[in-house]
């Protein structure tokens, strides 16, 4: 037999001082993580694998759609006028759907800025009446094709990107990143948020709506995948995709700016923001995603999105269905004066870069941050190393340099989330508890176990 | 009060100043502070934390500011220092490879190259499920857990014998694989001795009897004690069979089991006929009636065995082991008039056993010389202890059953309550003989005599009658190293035998003249 010929090798799992035995003879031994499975429903994990080659069929196609998908940011416009479903009184939010009442502090924040914004209010006194007052709705970004970088806001008037899957057609909407401190996306509601959102309604958007004009489309893919290998994991550094993207607009700007100064202005706050690449970053991650909804039995996630109260998830093949659990708050490194008793449960859409195969799924292509997870770059690259137990591929175009160039983890299948106990991880901005301080550290968390749990319970159940 | 210290041009990026800055915060009398490049922006942020000094507002952009908020002086100074270490300390190597924890049982199949077996000590709830998707990975098994149904055992080996892997366990403590001791197994020599056992303690024995011997096995496969059950009908031993009869290493088997099942020892007999190399069988308290085929030797005890394997794989006469057994029951009868000379009274013999298959042993042994003996796990029904608590007359433990394991660690872990025991038992004026077993190997107690002797010591001082006979299961290259075992025992008055046959032998004979002395 081949056992008794081979070189004995052990994968030791449970306890490791087993492994004391092995190495005293010379024996080479890895020690593998288990964690209990999510579910404690035996029986739907029987059920699941009985229909093993059919979900597979299935994520295989809405994988295929994921990594085919050709994002590009395309053009600009105003939200009332380009997002489905868009109203006067409604305003889109991060997350699952979450009532005023349930909101977090940082959530309301953003809702009173928008509506000061607006000039629905005069004041936050007004502002804080008229969202409770039953007056305004309130609906999640992913149920319009758009996504919100932490409290998520859109309302009415405030400009968004538009980028299309030029792939499959389907569009996705996001607003633009407001840079660090005091800010609306964290829940800030002052004067100068207010201003500074006027300033780009005004001033930025213009400028750059007849800028990508002018260049017809921006490869956003393309952006992405360079600033992987240059340090960006695309969700918590973004440094090197907005300096790419800078690249690509400048010229444009420069071309199509009302005058020079206005040029300077808008080149200089995108420069002056490392972050100005992140929302595009999310539309591009939910462009892609978008393309493998609806695909029936598919079990991949296609959406993860916390509104600082909930965690959600949805999956391909459940339709619009949210499965919920509450947020957790992450582990992170806190600025000064500023401890974890201050931080806010997990918020915003970001974690779609994550769903996407980016964020801290592809934290090993950053060194930069890994001190977020604990200290060594080795850590950073064992994150990225579990992901691949719970994805269903590789992806084809963005690549680890570290891992030769491996593919990142891509299309979290819930069952092996479910079955190995294994949770997304995600690297993420945190922020206050209190509404209008903003954000006070940034840090990693893993995904919470319930929203998955109830997930592939659904899932499993309704196959047949 | 604030404190500032400014280190001019001493750049550190951000992330790791967050670090520094935190684990200031946790200094005794520091309430807040700040590790921060004195850049506009970082200024403006601790300006918010009330940290913000005239000092720190003059540096400039590449300096590092480092600002305390501290309850005295003092904290401040320590703060400072360990700011300073902080700041100075070399990076962690980065780790590669080798020192890596998998992710999950994926990761570790693709991490590790040619993988072939996975040992799984996880709780038996889980093991299951863990054990088929080993098997899914073309990996053999060695499933440690217990707790795991007879229906999961029955359809994990039907699954891995269909597949040709080796499923061992549930409940599997030990196994030596290529030479090298897994799980609770001892560093034995390698050799041409195949071993099949359905009980761990007694693979052990047998594999250390036979390399104190100076022989050497070359595989000892665990199957976990409900194999020979009529349920699972042997299906690992028989595979086990199977490997060891085609492994070119193997030149003679042994098995080692309780007896099984009659039908299920029909099968193992056709397996065994199969056999061209020779085969020793020892069924603990069953006996082989049937001669199976030309070269095969059943023994009564697992010492009897391990010494015919011993003479087989060395190409002796097989009268050779009897030789062996003679000569060390010669010396435990004479040991044992010693003993029973010093005694002015004949009494009881108490064997408290951490290793299951000893127990088993023992009654196999025990009886001819001094009759009856009770135990909590006996081979005869008629001999059940009603309470293994309240011990009378002769009785062997077994303190390894789940009345003594519930909530603790396995009595070959966790000396303490066989320890009370020793005391309690050894100080009865009843009784003259403690029988007791000390397991050594990997898993095993790591510092056996530091933990045993107190007790044994505490015991013998308390009755000045009792002897203390035990076995040592261990190896020269094992951990605890047994000859400094057997020494520590000897010098506080115990005497130790070379098998847990030898040692049943000899506490048997010392009650057995007692009794003839009083007549």
């Amino acid at each position: 037999m081949k056992l008794f010929e081979s070189e004995l090798k052990v994968i030791n799992i449970g306890l490791e001082s087993f492994r004391q035995g092995l190495s005293d003879a010379g024996v080479k031994s890895l020690q593998a993580e288990f964690k209990p499975p999510l579910s404690g429903e035996a029986a739907l994990f029987t059920k699941a694998a009985k229909y093993h080659s059919r979900i597979q069929k299935a994520n295989k196609k809405a994988l295929g759609k994921i990594l085919q998908a050709k994002p590009a940011l395309t053009g600009m416009g105003r939200a009332l006028d380009v997002i489905p479903g868009m109203k006067r009184d409604l305003i889109l939010h991060a997350g699952p759907p979450v009532t005023w009442a349930r909101m977090c502090g940082p959530m309301r924040g953003g809702i009173m800025a928008a509506l000061m914004y607006e000039g629905l209010a005069g004041n936050p006194k007004e502002a804080e009446k008229l969202a409770a007052s039953g007056k305004i709705k309130y609906g999640p970004c992913h149920e319009h094709c758009a996504v919100g970088p932490m409290a998520g806001i859109i309302s009415a008037s405030m400009p968004v990107f538009i980028v299309k899957n030029e792939a499959g057609n389907n569009y996705v909407y996001a607003t633009q990143n407001e840079g660090l401190g005091k800010v609306l996306r964290y829940g800030a509601y002052s004067p100068e948020v207010i201003e500074r959102l006027k300033w780009m309604e005004t001033v930025l958007y213009p400028t750059l709506k007849r800028a990508i004009e002018l260049l017809g489309r921006v490869d956003l893919k393309s952006i992405a995948a360079q600033a992987l290998h240059m340090g960006d994991e695309v969700h918590n550094r973004n440094r090197a995709a907005t300096s790419l993207f800078y690249r690509a607009i400048a010229p444009a700007v420069i071309n199509t700016a009302a005058d020079n100064g206005t040029a300077a202005k808008v080149l200089d706050f995108i420069n002056g923001n490392d972050h100005f690449f992140l929302n595009l970053s999310m539309a591009l991650s939910k462009a892609s995603l978008d393309a493998g909804r609806g695909v029936k039995d598919s079990s991949l996630v296609v959406v993860m999105a916390r509104n600082g109260t909930d965690f959600g998830v949805q999956l391909s093949g459940t339709g619009g269905k949210w499965f919920t659990g509450p947020a957790v708050v992450p582990d992170a490194l806190y600025f000064p004066g500023y401890s974890k008793a201050d931080a806010n449960p997990d918020i915003g859409d970001s974690s779609i870069t994550e769903t996407n195969g980016l964020g801290g799924f592809a934290i090993a292509a950053a060194p930069a941050i890994v001190q977020f997870v604990g200290g060594t770059a080795a850590d950073a690259v064992n994150y990225t190393l579990a992901m691949y137990e719970i994805t269903a591929g590789e992806n084809n175009i963005y690549k680890i340099p570290y891992l030769n160039f491996r593919g990142t983890p891509t299309g979290i299948d819930v069952i092996k989330v479910a079955k190995s106990g294994i949770l997304p991880f995600i690297d993420t901005g945190v922020a206050h508890k209190n509404a209008g301080i903003g954000q006070v550290g940034a840090g990693v968390l893993s995904a919470p176990p319930e929203p998955f749990a109830k997930a592939f319970e659904f899932f499993a159940r309704n196959l047949k | 009060m604030i404190k500032t210290i400014i280190k001019k041009g001493a750049y550190f990026d951000s992330v790791s100043l967050m670090q520094v800055a935190k684990k200031l915060n946790a200094i005794p009398g520091i309430t807040d502070s700040a590790v921060v490049m004195a850049t506009k922006e970082n200024k403006g942020i601790i300006k918010a934390s009330g940290l913000l000094t005239p000092e720190i507002l003059r540096a400039g952009d590449s300096d590092l500011a480092i600002a305390v908020s501290a309850r005295n002086p003092a904290a401040a100074a320590s703060a400072f220092k360990a700011a300073e270490e902080l700041l100075n300390k070399k990076p962690a190597q980065a780790r590669d490879g080798a020192d890596r924890k998998a992710a999950g049982l994926g990761d570790a199949v693709r991490s590790l190259d040619g993988a072939n077996l996975a040992v799984i000590s996880v709780a038996g709830r889980f093991a299951g499920a863990l054990a088929a998707e080993c098997l899914d990975h073309n990996l053999n098994v060695m499933l440690f857990s217990d707790n795991v149904s007879v229906g999961t055992e029955l359809a994990l080996k039907k699954a891995a014998v269909k597949k040709g892997l080796l499923l061992m366990g549930p409940d599997c403590g030990t196994a030596v694989i290529n030479g090298a001791p897994v799980a609770f197994a001892n560093s034995v020599r390698r050799g041409n001795i195949g071993v099949a056992a359905a009980s761990g303690t007694g693979l052990q024995e047998v594999t250390v009897l036979i390399s104190n011997e100076g022989a050497g096995v070359s595989q000892a496969i665990g199957t976990g004690s409900r194999d020979v059950k009529i349920e699972i009908g042997a299906l690992t031993l028989l595979q086990a069979l199977k490997m060891l009869a085609a492994d070119p290493a193997t030149e003679v088997l042994l098995i080692v089991s309780k007896p099984p099942h009659p039908q299920i020892l029909k099968k193992i007999a056709a397996e065994i006929k199969k056999v061209k190399k020779p085969v020793v069988a020892v069924f603990l308290g069953g006996e082989v009636k049937d001669k199976i085929k030309d070269n095969f030797y059943p023994a009564r005890t697992l010492e009897e065995a391990a010494y015919k394997a011993v003479c087989l794989g060395k190409g002796w006469k097989l009268g050779k082991a009897r030789e062996i057994i003679y000569d060390l029951n010669l010396k435990a009868a004479e040991l044992a008039r010693k003993e029973a000379a010093r005694k002015t009274k004949s009494a009881c013999l108490r064997g408290l056993f951490s290793g299951g298959t000893f127990v088993s042993e023992a009654q196999v042994i025990l009886p001819e010389l001094i009759g009856a003996v009770r135990s909590n796990a006996p081979l005869d029904k008629k001999w059940k202890l009603k309470d293994s608590l309240k011990l009378s007359g002769h009785a062997v433990i077994d303190m390894g059953e789940d009345e003594f394991t519930v909530g603790r660690p396995h009595p070959m872990i966790d000396f303490s309550l066989r320890n009370k025991m020793i005391i309690s038992e050894g100080s009865k004026k009843e009784v003259s003989v403690l029988l007791l077993d000390l397991v050594l190997g990997y898993g095993s107690n790591p510092r056996p005599l530091e933990d045993i002797l107190p007790a044994i010591t505490e015991a013998l001082a308390r009755n000045r009658e009792l002897s203390v006979v035990a076995s040592v299961t261990g190896t020269e290259t094992d951990p605890q190293v047994r000859s400094r075992v057997v020494k520590g025992l000897e010098a506080a008055g115990v005497i130790v035998m070379s098998s847990n046959a030898g040692a049943c032998r000899l506490a048997g004979e010392i009650i057995r003249l007692g009794e003839r002395k009083k007549k």
